[in-house]
């Protein structure tokens, strides 16, 4: 179960992680807290003529709640806006390609709960 | 680790036998599926047969509320409600039964002494010491206090190796605090504190001390009047008995001079519209309807904890913490924290493996049925004191063995493998 949860897709962003870093100005930009582990991730996005530009995030914590963030900004980079609004966890989880159980869900989904803060401005509910 | 020959050692316990005791650790496993090794102790341990038996017991034979019936099944259930008030009393040599308050857990217990003895005598310009090892538990209710009354809470500092500095603690003592309050054993890092000098430096600078017993009172030989503690708060559920259970021990003249906590039926002598009078202690901060069973069963606890003999709980979890630390210091990229010395440590080790997260050490080591806890084990001033924003935990109690400790090192190894550490 080990081996299934930490693959090597999982360890790969974890340790080498894609569009880390921060961007300043941004157009939108959140961060949050997964309360269980102490993970943090912040967002923040460029969104040029409805698509989104550049994309980085940051933060630290768990393995499955950065590769989550990483893997997050690779899926939206290029996507229309509209399009990233649509994304759900289910989209997400289905790119983590990990069995991911209840005790961990707030770790893989806490990327995805923290770019549709940023683009509404408000927190949004987890489900 | 042979070295020590100055107490007299007891005989062992045998914790394969006292294994057998606790269905949770006996239950049929799935085809491939390895004997769960439970390290978690410190947050809540298993319940032995005997305390399942008394609580199913109570639940199917004498089910009453207690002290108010005059019909037979309340008389058993009020009977066996105060029969484990002496049992606990006696565990920890309380002078009395009277001194023991039956509250939900230790933090309950520290509320209770916050909002009844600190409302009435802490007040503006007073000092409360604590410590920066201290269980949330133990800070939050003074400070949400300090807010209302605006007294001063100052912290003792700790040494590198996680003790309390002593040298800080008598300078905060010469400031002539109303209130030491700190823990016997940190549930973070497993450090013992000397808390016979804590106490005896405290009176004499006129403090009233009240001691979180919570992960010393399971594991260590407790004695009230020879501490000569003025509170010691503690959890059932911590000791194998029920959850929901949890004592205060008061000394009798502190706890008959404070007014209630909780206001309701049970606590009171007469109530008129006009106003109320309240009944002796313990009744009086024992409002409401108790977790009656769940008292009965702590009862229970303490009668098998106590067969075992507090030396011996002590001696094999001296020995496994031992064990631990020498294999745990095999593993590559491991920090320890606190002191190294088994001597100076309750059976709890809190350590991190290079940059891995605790979270991910534990679900690692979950897949292989070891079971421990990762987090900042809401000690978060202890963890910013180490430099760490969580650690994980393994913790040890009666029906750990030696073999738990070789499942712990091996799922570490199988992190480092995994997170390509070593």
């Amino acid at each position: 179960m080990a081996e299934q949860l930490y693959r090597e897709i999982i360890l790969d962003h974890y340790r080498n992680p894609r569009n880390k870093g921060v961007l300043e100005p941004a157009d939108y930009s959140y961060e949050d807290t997964n309360p269980l582990c102490g993970d943090e991730v912040r967002i923040d996005l460029r969104v040029k003529d409805g698509i989104v530009s550049e994309v980085r995030f940051s933060g630290r914590g768990c393995a499955i709640s950065q590769a989550s963030a990483s893997i997050l900004t690779e899926m939206i980079q290029g996507k229309p806006l509209e399009e990233v609004k649509a994304l759900t966890k289910d989209d997400l989880l289905e790119e983590l390609a990990i069995p991911i159980s209840p005790a961990r869900m707030k770790c893989a989904c806490l990327s995805l709960k923290v770019l549709k803060a940023g683009i509404y401005g408000v927190p949004q509910d987890e489900d | 680790m042979t070295t020590e020959t100055t107490h007299n050692v007891p005989t062992p316990l045998d914790a394969a036998a006292i294994r057998a005791d606790f269905p949770v650790l006996n239950q049929p496993l799935e085809p491939g599926e390895k004997t769960l090794v439970f390290l978690d102790s410190a947050a809540s341990s298993q319940k032995p047969a005997a305390v399942l038996d008394a609580l199913n017991d109570y639940y199917r034979q004498y089910n009453a509320n207690i002290h108010r019936g005059v019909y037979k099944l309340s008389e058993k259930a009020t009977a066996k409600y105060e029969e484990a008030r002496h049992l606990v009393a006696a565990f920890i040599n309380a002078a009395s039964p009277r001194e023991i308050v039956f509250v939900r857990n230790s933090t309950e217990a520290i509320n209770l002494v916050a909002h009844s003895w600190g409302r009435r005598n802490l007040k503006e310009g007073d000092l409360v010491v604590l410590s920066v090892m201290e269980h949330h538990s133990n800070i939050v209710p003074w400070q949400l206090l300090a807010e209302e009354k605006g007294f001063e809470i100052a912290y003792i500092p700790l040494t590198s190796d996680v003790r309390l500095d002593m040298e800080a603690y008598e300078q905060l003592l010469r400031r002539e605090p109303k209130l030491v309050s700190v823990a016997h054993v940190s549930n973070g890092v497993g450090t013992i504190n000397d808390v016979a000098t804590i106490i005896r430096q405290a009176h004499e600078a006129g403090a009233v001390v009240l001691i979180d017993g919570a992960q010393s009172v399971p594991h260590l030989p407790i004695d009230v009047q020879a501490l000569d503690c003025d509170f010691l708060a503690f959890s059932g559920h911590k000791m194998l008995g029920p959850m929901g259970s949890g004592a205060l021990y008061g000394k009798r003249a502190l706890l008959e001079a404070m007014p209630p906590f909780l206001g309701g039926g049970g606590m009171i002598r007469k109530v008129t519209l006009e106003g109320s009078t309240f009944a002796d202690v313990p009744a009086r901060f024992e409002a409401g309807t108790p977790a009656v069973g769940e008292a009965i069963g702590l009862g229970v606890a303490v009668e098998y904890l106590t067969a075992l003999g507090m030396d011996r709980v002590r001696e094999h979890e001296r020995e496994l913490t031992a064990y631990a630390l020498e294999r745990l210091r095999e593993v590559p990229a491991i920090t320890i924290y606190g002191p190294q010395d088994p001597e100076l440590r309750g059976g709890v080790i809190s350590f991190t493996l290079g940059d891995v997260h605790p979270h991910d050490v534990a679900a690692i080591l979950d897949s292989d049925n070891v079971a421990v806890r990762a987090g900042h084990h809401c000690n978060q001033p202890l963890m910013h004191h180490l430099g760490v924003v969580a650690t994980t935990r393994a913790s040890f109690y009666v029906y750990n063995t030696l073999e738990d400790v070789d499942r712990l090192v091996a799922g570490l190894h199988a992190v480092n493998r995994i997170f390509g550490l070593a």
